[in-house]
């Protein structure tokens, strides 16, 4: 009994801790700008300071200061490397129909597609893809977690 | 005095009015008609047959409870405790004593038989009237015994239909897409089970992504996305032979599809380079038609069922609302106009009515409007639910629910409910495994 009590006060003080931690990083790596996430949580990189991926605001499909600033490294990138083609994933978040999300995406994708472009990268050397609101980085119900899964995400194909 | 009695009942809900945006919750002040479905009777020899083939012990009493729990389910009947039944079934058969029946309060008795004849099930049921003391219908079906499950259906049907004069929904399925495994990567197969949750069959492995599968309303082929190769594309399946195609040859994804009324065409979104558009392709000449042609989204389209418009959503207006136009993509006209966004526009079998998803104030609805954009209702309230499809009957829609995570992600689950038009009667759609995306089929007897 008193053991059970003590295990019951242990676990107690171990979910607060659990809690405290989450709650920390958070406030660390989690940051919203108007809408749009500005942190570097669940972010990859394609080359030193190359990030993969652009974020979005949500029902937007328009790219912020960041995320051009983000494209024009990736465009700087494949020109260095040319024999490299890549796959944009779109994607948008939870709070959508399935259907809408698909053309959502794809139209994520193809904003950051059109950059690249313009940047003289060849439309033979990307290709684009939509996922919708199949495949979320962050699976929690919150604005946090959707502004990270409002996204579109530079993948190599090759 | 019994089809009067609900007669009157169906007739109340369509006229009970609804404010805007008032989520009707207040359930189960509905009086459902008290049915007594006495067991199917069976003589031993038969009964022994049965075992051996299918290993049922009393195939009689089987049929009558799919038969009963059909009519619970749809929240329109009350099926009496068996335990209250003074005659037996055998006896009640032939000549129901209508006093003993009256005294628990059932309105309405269905008796019958099993038999086994040359290999066959035989059943034979009849519907009497307890009140006026009378045969309202009696019929008799030959089958092949591993049937068996579909001659419950089927019974329902034709007493459903008989008490309300509306046609049944029982002897029909519902395909849907199974889901396990983590949000973030979850494992979607698309999967297939009778209406009442019995009999459910994968149809794919799980290799790859599969999405919004859609019944034919006119037989057992089904269209569906699939990210076979990572390229999404509308595919028709023949549940039949399992065999399945690419529809058309786009040089992008296409996807949200669906069948014309005649079976005759599928009609998709295609999108391409940021732009989706409204095409159909006709499965017998290939002949591909483009039906809109605006840099908006334009996708989630359906037929009403005499095939001459479409009900279809778009954000051209800035946000996702719906709209309908003529079949040729002519004579576009907005018809959601509520505070939120509208989306999964769906004709009702019946015409009259267009089902949707409509997104408020971060809740999820599932709502019906008249096909105008007036009348409009709202069944349902959820943290997240979509895609209603219709009963055959255009009476009951099915839709899928998930479930809000924790702060850390985790407790996500989505299931398959349903709910009658009147927004009485939501139940959850029982399922093995998480499940999206149902699409009811027509009846298979029909």
């Amino acid at each position: 009994m008193n053991l059970r009590k003590t295990l019951k006060n242990g676990f107690l003080v171990l979910l607060a801790s659990l809690v405290l931690t989450a709650c920390a990083t958070q406030k660390k790596t989690g940051q919203l700008q108007s809408d749009v996430y500005t942190g570097s949580d669940s972010v990859e990189y394609l080359a030193s300071g190359v990030a993969d991926r652009v974020f979005f605001a949500t029902n937007e499909t328009v790219l912020t200061t960041a995320s051009r600033e983000t494209l024009r490294k990736q465009a700087a990138w494949l020109r260095k490397n040319s024999k490299i083609t890549v796959v944009l994933e779109g994607h948008a978040d939870e709070r959508g129909t399935r259907e809408y999300n698909l053309a959502l995406g794809e139209r994520r994708a193809n904003s950051a597609k059109d950059y690249l472009l313009t940047y003289g990268i060849s439309s033979d050397r990307i290709s684009v893809l939509s996922y919708g609101k199949e495949r979320p980085v962050d699976s929690g119900s919150n604005p946090l977690a959707w502004s990270k899964n409002r996204r579109s995400v530079t993948v190599k194909a090759n | 005095m019994l089809f009067r009695y609900l007669y009157i009942l169906l007739t109340l809900f369509p006229l009970k009015t609804f404010a805007l945006i008032e989520v009707d919750i207040t359930r189960g002040n509905l009086n459902p008609l008290p049915v007594a479905v006495s067991p199917l009777s069976i003589e031993e020899e038969s009964k022994n047959n049965f075992k051996k083939i299918l290993d049922i012990d009393n195939l009689g009493s089987e049929i009558s409870a799919v038969v009963e729990n059909n009519l619970r389910q749809s929240g329109l009947f009350n099926p009496l405790s068996k335990n209250a039944f003074l005659q037996k079934p055998d006896i009640a058969n032939l000549k129901p004593r209508f006093e003993d029946w009256n005294l628990i309060k059932a309105q309405a008795l269905i008796t019958g038989k099993v038999t086994f004849v040359d290999e066959k099930l035989r059943v034979e049921f009849r519907l009497w009237d307890v009140l006026a003391g009378k045969e309202m219908m009696a019929l008799a079906f030959t089958t092949v015994p591993s049937n068996w499950r579909r001659v419950g259906h089927i019974i329902t049907d034709k007493v459903y239909e008989r008490l309300t004069g509306e046609n049944g929904y029982f002897d029909t399925r519902i395909i849907y897409v199974s889901e396990k495994g983590p949000k973030t990567n979850r494992i979607k197969k698309l999967a297939i089970m009778d209406q009442d949750g019995f009999n459910n069959k994968y149809l794919t492995l799980g290799n790859e992504l599969v999405l919004t599968p859609r019944f034919s309303p006119t037989n057992q082929m089904v269209t569906y996305l699939s990210y076979f190769r990572n390229l999404p594309r509308v595919y028709l399946l023949d549940i039949e032979t399992g065999l399945q195609e690419v529809v058309g040859d786009f040089p992008g994804m296409t996807f949200a599809p669906r069948f014309s009324p005649d079976g005759k065409k599928i009609i998709m979104s295609f999108a391409k380079d940021g732009n989706s558009d409204i095409y159909t392709m006709d499965l017998e000449n290939r002949i591909v038609e483009r039906i809109t042609n605006h840099p908006s989204i334009d996708t989630s389209p359906s037929f009403s069922p005499d095939g001459k418009y479409i009900t279809f959503n778009s954000d051209r207006s800035g946000y996702q609302q719906i709209y309908i136009m003529s079949k040729n993509g002519k004579n576009v006209k907005r018809i959601s106009f509520g505070n939120g966004l509208y989306g999964t526009p769906v004709w009702s079998p019946r015409g009259d009515l267009i089902a949707f998803t409509k997104l408020h104030k971060g809740k999820f609805y599932i709502g019906v409007m008249r096909t105008d954009g007036t009348g409009e209702r709202l069944l349902t309230e959820n943290f997240y639910q979509e895609a209603p499809s219709w009963s055959p009957n255009g009476r009951v829609l099915i839709f899928y629910r998930e479930t809000k995570t924790n702060s850390k992600g985790e407790g996500f689950s989505a299931k398959l409910w349903s709910i009658d038009l009147t927004g009485y009667n939501e139940k959850m759609v029982e399922t093995e495994t998480d499940a999206s995306d149902p699409s009811w089929s027509s009846l298979l007897s029909n």
